[in-house]
């Protein structure tokens, strides 16, 4: 892995530090943030129709480093065999690798291993505490309160359950800055019917940072459940769960430069202990005869069946190489990155992103519209340069609906890309309003 | 010129032909594209067993609508069995350029909510061929 400190020498400098002839000191620390780490990246070394591939989608996944890929070739290669079963050596090995990794994972975010549970992925989580604490714990004069701004996967789940305990849902409203209202909140926990808050830490729409700590610390005062989605938060900025206060947060490997197929679950000890399983089978057990069966401890008793232990170990090196970035000068890199698109992206005529305007208060994520020409459109003309960015309602058609429009563009960086893939992004969008006449 | 966004696509995208809304009309459906956020709706209003007029309305990419927009001009007088019959083919070949695995639905989808309205059952599938 490489981080350069040395100045990279960009066509278009980032707005406000080179720029600016009185900061030296600012363009050093600027500098010192800066990551050069593409070449970790083998994916990245691909052309298409000759052109260098620039990916900025990966709010929707991440690109793999070497060290994860191998890491999974060597598992494979090397120490594969069930978990929590054989007593042979190779089996032994396995169980390390598959525990060693949960224990980096939750170390990386300052919580227990043993209330750090693998799912398939943020979704699957969510259904967890949907069906086995939602089930226990939400009846019907209860009310079960989320965002305007979530992912399908953080509403869909609440509805199922509020409809099948005659629950009522409701939204915290997003406001034209792209933002909740704590104010809201607090009216909302008055009324004293609130029996969990599900809410995301980064909107993958809008971009927005919530004040996750702000939130938790008036959820836990009005004496409701907290449920963080994590997914586009835990890769790109420093996450310490010790500090956050939330009941649950959840998160996926393959945002976080890790395999798909693994999500994880942080839960607080005395709710995990209390809830009774979600999925039931295998490994999840403590003992079973014919007419019943008892639980294994934590965090097995939410882990049925066999687990993803190779996406375990890939995900366990992908927090490996993060924390060997540092999760603070991946924040301060990305955030120069988005600010530096912010800046551009106001050169393309007609365009219009959401959620707040400065770079400070978002994660590593632009949405936006380009008046004459629809968001599959940009997308597919951004792909003829190479560029590759997402289209459509990113599984958030109710914000979409608010927000008054059909579909955004997205472009969304992480710890490999570079000012050059902004600048590429602007050129593929300029080309692509010539094809429209625009 | 450009393969997919030739002049006479974007020129039905920028004008689309017969768009609005018909009252009264006989026949409606709405169709979504779950992918992008598309909608496509339609009214039809039938005389002697086929579409005497006909309106699209919603929003979408420029394939699904100036796919619409040209089906349009077919579909005026056309049997309502014959749109019974009609075709993923039908569409794509009338559209004219090379439609990729993900575009297939968009231009799919104002054929689909035709069909919908005509037979009352919105399951044609625009997947994979």
């Amino acid at each position: 892995m490489v981080v350069d400190t040395k100045n990279i020498h960009t066509p278009h400098p980032p707005t406000g530090l080179a720029d600016n002839p009185g900061s030296d000191r600012v363009v050093r620390s600027a500098d010192a943030q800066r990551l050069d780490v593409r070449s970790d990246f083998p994916i990245l070394a691909r052309e298409f129709d000759g052109l260098p591939l620039v990916y900025l989608d990966s709010g929707a996944t991440a690109q793999k480093p070497k060290t994860v890929i191998d890491a999974v070739s060597k598992y494979m290669s090397e120490r594969n065999a069930n978990v929590h079963r054989g007593v042979y050596a190779l089996a032994q090995e396995s169980d390390a690798a598959y525990d060693g990794a949960r224990k980096k994972v939750a170390a990386f975010v300052g919580w227990e291993p043993r209330t750090t549970i693998f799912t398939k992925n943020v979704t699957e989580a969510i259904n967890l505490v949907a069906y086995a604490w939602g089930r226990a714990n939400v009846g019907p004069s209860d009310v079960v309160l989320t965002t305007q701004m979530e992912h399908h996967a953080n509403i869909v789940p609440w509805q199922v359950l509020c409809k099948e305990r005659g629950a009522q849902l409701r939204y915290l409203e997003v406001d034209e800055r792209g933002e909740l209202s704590l104010e809201q909140l607090d009216q909302e926990l008055a009324k004293g019917d609130v029996k969990l808050v599900a809410f995301t830490h980064v909107s993958n729409v809008l971009g927005t940072i919530v004040p996750v700590a702000e939130m938790t610390a008036r959820i836990r005062a009005a004496g409701a459940i907290s449920l963080v989605d994590g997914a586009q938060a835990i890769p790109h900025m420093p996450v310490d769960l010790s500090k956050l206060g939330a009941d649950f947060y959840a998160w996926t490997g393959h945002k976080a430069l890790g395999p798909t197929g693994i999500g994880v679950l942080h839960g607080r000890t005395e709710i995990l202990g209390e809830m009774q399983p979600f999925l039931t089978g295998g490994d999840m057990i403590a003992s079973v005869d014919f007419d019943g069966a008892t639980w294994n401890e934590l965090p097995y008793k939410f882990e049925a069946g066999t687990p993803p232990i190779a996406e375990a170990v890939g995900l366990g090196a992908a927090v490996d190489y993060l924390v060997e970035l540092g999760m603070e000068r991946v924040r301060a890199h990305e955030r120069e990155l988005t600010g530096y698109m912010l800046d551009r992206l106001q050169e393309v005529p007609g365009l219009r992103f959401v959620g707040p305007p400065e770079a400070e208060n978002r994660g590593g994520l632009v949405s936006f519209t380009i008046k004459g020409m629809h968001a599959h459109d940009i997308a597919e003309l951004t792909s003829r340069g190479g560029v590759c960015i997402r289209a459509g309602h990113h599984c958030a058609q109710p914000l979409m609906r608010c927000l008054g429009i059909g579909a955004t563009a997205r472009a969304s960086v992480g710890v490999y890309n570079e000012a050059s893939d902004v600048d590429a992004l602007i050129d593929a969008l300029q080309a692509g309003l010539k094809v429209f006449g625009l | 010129m450009d393969d997919l966004y030739r002049d006479y696509i974007l020129d039905h995208y920028k004008r689309p032909r017969n768009f609005g809304e018909l009252d009264p009309h006989d026949m409606e459906a709405l169709e979504h594209n779950p992918l992008c956020g598309d909608e496509l709706g339609v009214h039809i209003r039938v005389k002697d067993g086929k579409i005497e007029d006909l309106r699209f309305h919603g929003h979408g990419c420029a394939i699904s609508q100036a796919s619409a927009s040209i089906a349009s001009e077919e579909l005026m007088g056309m049997e309502l069995e014959e749109v019974g019959k009609l075709n993923a083919d039908w569409a794509i070949d009338l559209l004219g350029i090379p439609v990729s695995a993900t575009r297939r639905k968009c231009a799919l989808l104002g054929l689909k909510a035709v069909k919908g309205a005509v037979t009352g059952d919105n399951s044609w599938p625009v997947g994979p061929a």
